[in-house]
């Protein structure tokens, strides 16, 4: 019985979502110009349901200080009180407000993995296109150092230079966005290896074309595609490595509210059959599923499929 | 009893054929509403340009359409079988065993990693037509009617370790191998130089008469369905234009576009004086070059005039491209040098000053990968106006609309499009224009019109031509069409093996005497005439 229940609940929250979605979509459509319009037109349900969890998530972290009943480590009431009125989602493990913890984690946690993701790809794309460019013993030294950090697993790395550098903020968006560089890395260059042998790569630098030049305006734009696909998913990555570092205690430093630092804090309360430990890691889960539903709408439209 | 006569002796039958493409979410025709009738033993020509739904046309012969199209309307019967309605178990008992297809490019359709004769065995075997043994024996004695060297070997040979004539003839060997009633020629000789083009056209005339096998032979080349086809039908946008027997549509078509396709080989620019040419602007001297230890260039010479066009002719790897590359500085030579101006060129393009890259332009064959798909022609065209001679905004916008006006596409239409809204005629005149942006004195050709449809390709000559009187350019030719030749050159630089084999004026390489490669060249280059494969298989064959 309980299994059908819970069967009934998820496709409530299947159809759910997909109506959002279908709303969502007519209203962007309604209010963009007209070749936007086009485009999100043929956008399927779950990616327009994925971006409008998208945009919510950037709304609630602009918005933190104005949306957030209280301060971010206010501590407001006792320990582990339950949901009511005035702590709609109940007090953490010090006391604080659940709900104004979950607002300012959106900040915190999609604020920084954004911002590791962005310096991985800047970082990984110009040098992956850099070496494709050039090739010879520039792409040899990076491409070979690329290996030997990739030759080590991530966590373990990240953990190790962490564990030197001290668990600042900087130091974890640098030592993150290093290991992740390097993925980005390895996909830029063999997707530009692919193009600098095309003909007008040729005529670029025929004309005399700089190395900036060739990179930035003739293969960037024909690599896009597979990087912005690659974009959504080292994002997830990235979330759940700060996630897990925060989980271990490595990550988002206390009192600054944290996703993964949350479960963490309040994994006791699972122990009495209270699911509110599970409210951030259901956030991340279902921002990961939506920056996925995205992406592969966007790798649909690039790999020009038909269904 | 006339009636019963042919109703007996028709194998194909097509009647009012419509088939449709999808093109994001849309059906749109393809074929609209084509009848087509094949007898026993008959060769039907189709040709078109690119986009005239030959190729579409020859698969729904087989009942087959590719995928993303459809037929829509219409019947196909072969011998009494309705090819549309058939099982795919039907079908495909028909498919290999009575209807065969020879594909366009032979390298392509062969299977890399099996054996020829393990190929063409399998289309027999699986249709329990032969056992295994016999159909190896078999194999060997079509290789030997096809005229392909050491028959019981060549068999046992991968696809890559044989010729791409040779593999064309083993591919139609394999297309023989169940003695089908009806064989589908797609442009098998468009990818070969015309010297190979010559042995897989007889071979395939020989054997396709010595069976009695119907065909049908698609291409877009009129001098080679002249030799090959009984009948001719011309198709225009998937639509007949006319049929007739091919000596009648030979000597008088009817209808305009015939006419007009017809029309274009006798397109020919006017004949230039000799007078005094000064210093070549380009002149190539006691090259050698090559890729590692392989040299495709032997101490090669010659010399490019402002306002004269060299075509330099030779079959594929003879060396044409590999000047143009050492030229540009692509591929830095051994030895040998490259002057312009009558001074010399650095030999890497990499420490030559930005005024000697503008002089030497280059236009690629390939306009599909020579423009960045992601740039709008704004830039594309503009870019070079920009680099090499600053110009900006109010000043960059012009000069591309005038460039865009001079390869006669309208400004305002064109100026924000990208490559991909262009057709293949229009992408090489961006090509054009590109080139013409950096105001050079010389342009290399490399093979430009060779991917495109000879009335497009006719456009673009004649373009290039105007062009040239305009602005004095001297143009570097790299052709194998000895057409096209005709057309726009004023002298002529034959190339075999990396060496020049022989230069001088067109008018003096058209005429006898010959060395013997340019004879064998010129001799090898189809003609309108019909009787031209006979005659001169015959003549060769006494010669030799």
């Amino acid at each position: 019985m309980s299994i059908l229940i819970s069967i009934f609940w998820f496709a409530v929250a299947v159809v759910g979502a997909m109506a959002l979605g279908w709303l969502f979509r007519a209203f962007v459509v309604a209010v963009s110009p007209q070749r936007q319009a086009q485009e999100m037109r043929t956008a399927p349900l779950t990616a327009s349901f994925g971006l409008l969890v998208i945009l919510i998530y950037v709304l609630v972290a602009a918005l933190a200080p104005i949306i957030a009943p209280f301060g971010e480590s206010e501590v407001v009431g006792g320990e582990f009180l339950p949901w009511d009125s005035t702590y709609l989602l109940g007090t953490d493990n010090l006391g604080r407000d659940m709900l104004t913890r979950m607002i300012y984690g959106a900040r915190n946690t999609v604020g920084i993995a954004f911002t590791i993701t962005a310096l991985a790809f800047f970082v990984g794309t110009v040098l992956g296109l850099l070496a494709a460019v050039v090739g010879g013993w520039l792409d040899q030294v990076l491409s070979r150092s690329v290996d030997v950090l990739m030759a080590i697993p991530s966590l373990i790395f990240s953990l190790l230079l962490l564990t030197i550098f001290g668990t600042s903020v900087l130091s974890l968006v640098l030592v993150i966005a290093t290991v992740d560089a390097t993925r980005v890395f390895r996909l830029a260059r063999s997707v530009a290896q692919g193009i600098v042998v095309m003909d007008y790569i040729e005529a670029a630098r025929l004309r005399g074309e700089g190395k900036w030049w060739l990179i930035t305006r003739e293969i960037l734009p024909n690599a896009m595609a597979p990087l912005v696909a690659e974009f959504g998913l080292r994002f997830c990555f990235v979330f759940l490595a700060i996630s897990g570092l925060s989980f271990l205690g490595l990550g988002i430093q206390p009192p600054t509210a944290d996703w993964g630092g949350m479960v963490r804090d309040n994994a006791t309360l699972i122990t009495f059959g209270d699911l509110t430990p599970f409210l951030p890691a259901g956030a991340i889960a279902l921002l990961t599923v939506a920056v996925n539903f995205v992406v592969d709408w966007q790798l649909h439209k690039s790999s020009g499929l038909k269904e | 009893m006339a009636d019963q006569d042919n109703s007996q002796n028709r194998l194909l039958t097509i009647r009012n054929l419509w088939i449709e493409g999808q093109s994001e979410d849309k059906w749109s025709p393809i074929i609209k509403g084509v009848d087509l009738d094949l007898n026993r033993g008959e060769v039907l020509g189709l040709i078109g340009e690119s986009g005239a739904g030959k190729s579409t046309l020859g698969l729904a012969a087989m009942g087959f359409t590719r995928d993303g199209c459809r037929i829509s309307e219409g019947t196909v019967e072969f011998d009494g079988i309705d090819l549309r309605h058939a099982e795919p178990g039907e079908r495909r008992a028909l498919l290999g065993k009575r209807i065969a297809y020879v594909a366009q490019s032979a390298a392509a359709s062969f299977n890399p990693a099996h054996k020829l004769i393990d190929q063409y065995s399998e289309a027999p075997v699986v249709h329990g037509v032969m056992s295994r043994q016999q159909a190896e024996t078999d194999a060997t004695s079509l290789y030997g009617q096809m005229q392909l060297p050491d028959p019981g070997q060549i068999g046992f040979r991968y696809p890559h370790q044989v010729s791409g004539g040779q593999l064309q003839r083993a591919m139609t060997a394999m297309a023989m191998s169940c003695r089908p009633d009806l064989i589908i020629f797609d442009e098998p000789t468009t990818a070969l130089d015309v010297t190979t083009q010559i042995e897989v056209l007889a071979a395939i005339r020989t054997i396709v008469k010595e069976f009695n096998t119907a065909a049908i032979y698609i291409t877009h080349d009129l001098a080679v369905v002249a030799q090959m086809a009984d009948r001719i039908k011309v198709l225009l946008k998937g639509e007949e234009v006319e049929e007739a027997d091919t000596r009648i549509m030979l000597s008088s078509p009817q209808k305009d576009y015939t006419k007009s396709l017809w029309a274009v080989r006798s397109y020919a620019r006017a004949e230039q004086g000799d007078t005094d040419k000064g210093t070549p602007v380009v002149s190539v001297r006691n090259v050698t070059a090559g890729y590692g230890a392989t040299t495709v260039l032997d101490d090669v010479s010659f010399d490019f005039y402002q306002g004269r066009t060299v075509a330099v002719v030779g079959e594929s790897g003879s060396g044409k491209s590999t000047a143009a590359r050492v030229i540009t500085g692509l591929l830095p030579p051994s030895s040998g040098e490259v002057l312009f101006d009558g001074k010399p060129l650095p030999a890497d393009y990499r420490s030559r000053h930005r005024d000697q890259l503008r002089q030497v332009q280059m236009i690629y064959q390939m306009a599909d990968t020579a423009l960045n798909p992601k740039l709008r022609l704004r830039e594309l065209i503009g870019r070079p106006a920009q680099m090499y001679l600053g110009l900006k905004g109010k000043a960059l916008d012009e000069r591309v609309r005038e460039l865009l006006s001079l390869i006669e596409l309208e400004p305002d239409q064109y100026i924000d499009r990208l490559p991909s809204e262009l057709s293949g005629g229009q992408k090489q005149r961006i090509g054009i224009a590109r080139a013409l942006a950096a105001e050079p004195k010389f342009i290399i050709c490399d093979e430009v019109t060779s991917a495109l449809d000879q009335l497009v390709a006719e456009g673009i000559l004649r373009l290039l031509d105007n062009l040239q009187a305009e602005f004095n350019l001297g143009y570097m030719f790299i052709t194998h069409d000895l057409a096209t030749v005709r057309a726009i050159a004023d002298d002529v630089v034959v190339m075999q093996r990396g060496k020049v084999v022989e230069q001088g004026r067109k008018a003096a390489m058209f005429q006898p005497p010959h060395h013997p490669y340019t004879e064998l060249l010129l001799s090898s280059v189809p003609e309108m005439d019909p009787d031209w494969l006979s005659n001169l298989l015959e003549a060769r064959a006494e010669a030799g």
